[in-house]
């Protein structure tokens, strides 16, 4: 377990590395960092005086080695268009998305678990093709749109949530079914094909041919083997969601980190750009990383392989 | 499934059976439909949209669509912000999503497959290297990273089109690379290398016309994919830019008008949630009827 352990976390330390430089090189290419800040139609000596300031004049290299070195101290930079380092903006907005990431997964597996379960009680039956059927039809929802049409729905036409904002729970209702539901068709589909397999096993016809309870059988002996797949695919999905939540966040004026992504995108706020992919892509590379070790911990199988 | 292919008749032709396949697969026959439908809209676009999708007449402007109050035949579909007939924009819009869904996928099915092919193919630190290139790919935040690009780089057609192409190809790699690595050791691939045959022939005309399928497959859900990212970046303004008719911008213009006119937003919204639609079904379709015992 200590050698799985060693290994998954080197390799994920090392694709978070890779990350950040790619997203950094790939910024660098795509933007000139001084011309963002000193602003359009600015003074070409103007220019070079931020260029030399923030010393984008040195070497590429150089400068990601230099940023790196203050990321893993906790120096992100200053934001260069919000007052405030980019740790602190950081500090405030992350709890947000957070909360939003996890109310959505949350409810999205509280859905598509049972839902994945009932459906591969009764293969085929009506219940298996509807849930196929909404699983089908919520891979195909945009969810921007999905989110105006319950903005509409839910905020103008049943005045019952609140459009914008996160000052009460009721504002992260709507941001959280529509962050949610995109993730149900996978947990769904995957919960199925697992109980589907789990079902067929000897040891459930052994339970059930004793005499246990077909509730019990089914949730305590099928559902604990079927649900491991589940597990590290939920920390994926999560992933997916932080991801998901720059669009989301967006449209219903959540000040989460998705919200600041698009803002200091907007205004070619480099260091802050820069930083949030790379706190994404930790979070990323952290939660699959803690998804295979608890599915290593679950299925002592994995851990042999 | 297995159950069914052993009980049809042995005499049958392979050709016979998928047919077979195919008109008993009801979402197949849908998204086929679906698909077809609006592909036929995209070809035909300049014949059947009654008017200039960039046509602006401030006179008619958000002209409400036929089934509401003061509709009218001249707009079916009702006229935007700008006078412009929504039917028409909606028409080129099927042009453009398509368009752009296609090429991207056809980037990133370059890339993904090339990668996936060599990493199955050779295996050892090749594959290693590839493979830890797929996990890096798959920790990027590909909506931040797309919107940071187009923003610095100044987005436009082209641009979203590149950007999505080197963004979506983890997905063919992965697939191509456990594909490959089924066929690397099969009798015909062997002999073939014992014929003599240079490696990227063996790859191109050998590995390749064999894992097709399978990266049919890949190429709808990331065609999808594509045109769902395309008109989300659009949305938020660093997609196609205006006046382009993209479905996403669409939207976003629309919902300046959300609380008073929510058609607008209701009807490109409703066309790209369907040809998503027909594309995922298509492509569920052609993964059961290709591969019944539930690969790929």
């Amino acid at each position: 377990m200590t050698r799985f352990f060693v290994q998954r976390l080197g390799l994920a330390l090392l694709v978070a590395v890779f990350v950040s430089l790619v997203s950094f090189l790939m910024l660098r290419a795509a933007g000139d960092p001084a011309i963002a800040i000193a602003g359009e139609g600015a003074a070409q000596a103007d220019i070079e005086n931020i260029r030399i300031q923030y010393g984008f004049d040195r070497p590429l290299v150089v400068q990601y080695a230099d940023w790196l070195a203050s990321a893993l101290a906790g120096d992100l930079g200053r934001s260069t268009y919000f007052n405030a380092t980019v740790a602190e903006l950081l500090a405030e907005r992350l709890p947000i998305t957070l909360t939003l990431g996890l109310c959505a997964l949350s409810f999205s597996i509280i859905v598509a678990v049972p839902l994945g379960v009932l459906a591969a009680v009764r293969p085929n039956s009506l219940l298996d093709r509807l849930a196929l059927t909404i699983a089908v039809f919520g891979q195909a929802l945009p969810n921007f749109w999905f989110a105006l049409i319950l903005i509409v729905l839910l905020s103008v036409q049943f005045p019952i949530l609140p459009p914008s904002g996160n000052e009460t729970w009721a504002h992260f209702v709507m941001p959280t079914i529509v962050l949610g539901y995109y993730s149900m068709p996978a947990i769904m589909r995957l919960t199925r094909t697992g109980m589907l397999q789990v079902l067929r096993a000897d040891y459930i016809r052994t339970a059930r041919a004793k005499g246990l309870d077909p509730l019990t059988v089914l949730f305590k002996h099928a559902l604990r083997n079927a649900i491991i797949p589940v597990v590290s695919l939920s920390a994926v999905q999560f992933g997916y969601m932080l991801g998901g939540s720059v669009i989301i966040e967006s449209i219903f004026a959540l000040h989460g980190v998705g919200q600041l992504a698009w803002e200091s995108i907007s205004r070619a706020d480099l260091p802050t750009v820069q930083a949030i992919v790379l706190v994404l892509a930790v979070l990323y590379v952290g939660l699959t990383l803690i998804g295979d070790l608890l599915n290593a911990w679950l299925d002592p199988r994995i851990r042999v392989a | 499934m297995i159950q069914h292919v052993i009980d049809e008749p042995i005499q049958m032709s392979p050709r016979r059976l998928l047919w077979r396949r195919v008109r008993g697969h009801a979402g197949l026959l849908i998204g086929s439909a679906i698909l077809t439908v609006i592909l036929a809209v995209a070809a035909l676009a300049p014949f059947i949209a009654p008017h200039d999708p960039y046509h602006q007449d401030l006179l008619n402007r958000l002209a409400p669509p036929i089934w509401q109050t003061g509709g009218t035949w001249t707009h079916i579909l009702g006229a935007d912000q700008l006078g412009r007939d929504y039917l028409s924009r909606l028409i080129y819009g099927a042009q453009l999503s398509l368009f752009i869904g296609a090429a991207a996928t056809l980037i990133s099915g370059l890339i993904g497959t090339g990668l996936g092919v060599i990493a199955g193919y050779f295996g050892g630190r090749i594959d290693m290297v590839i493979m830890f290139l797929i996990t890096a790919r798959l920790s990027m935040p590909v909506v931040l990273v797309a919107l940071a690009v187009a923003a610095l780089l100044g987005s436009s057609l082209t641009i979203v089109i590149l950007i999505l192409g080197f963004l979506l190809w983890d997905r063919f790699a992965v697939v191509a690379r456990s594909a490959t690595m089924q066929l690397r050791s099969s009798d015909y691939v062997l002999a073939a290398r014992c014929a003599g045959c240079p490696t990227w022939r063996l790859l191109v005309s050998e590995i390749l016309p064999n894992i097709g399928d399978a990266l049919i497959v890949v190429a709808t859900l990331e065609m999808a994919h594509a045109i769902l990212l395309e008109a989300a970046l659009s949305f938020l303004g660093m997609g196609v830019q205006p006046p382009l008719p993209s479905w996403g911008l669409m939207i976003s213009e629309g919902r300046d008008f959300l609380f008073f006119e929510p058609w607008l937003i209701m009807i490109p919204g409703a066309a790209l949630f369907a040809l998503v639609l027909g594309i995922n079904l298509l492509g569920d379709g052609v993964r059961d009827v290709t591969a019944p015992d539930g690969g790929a």
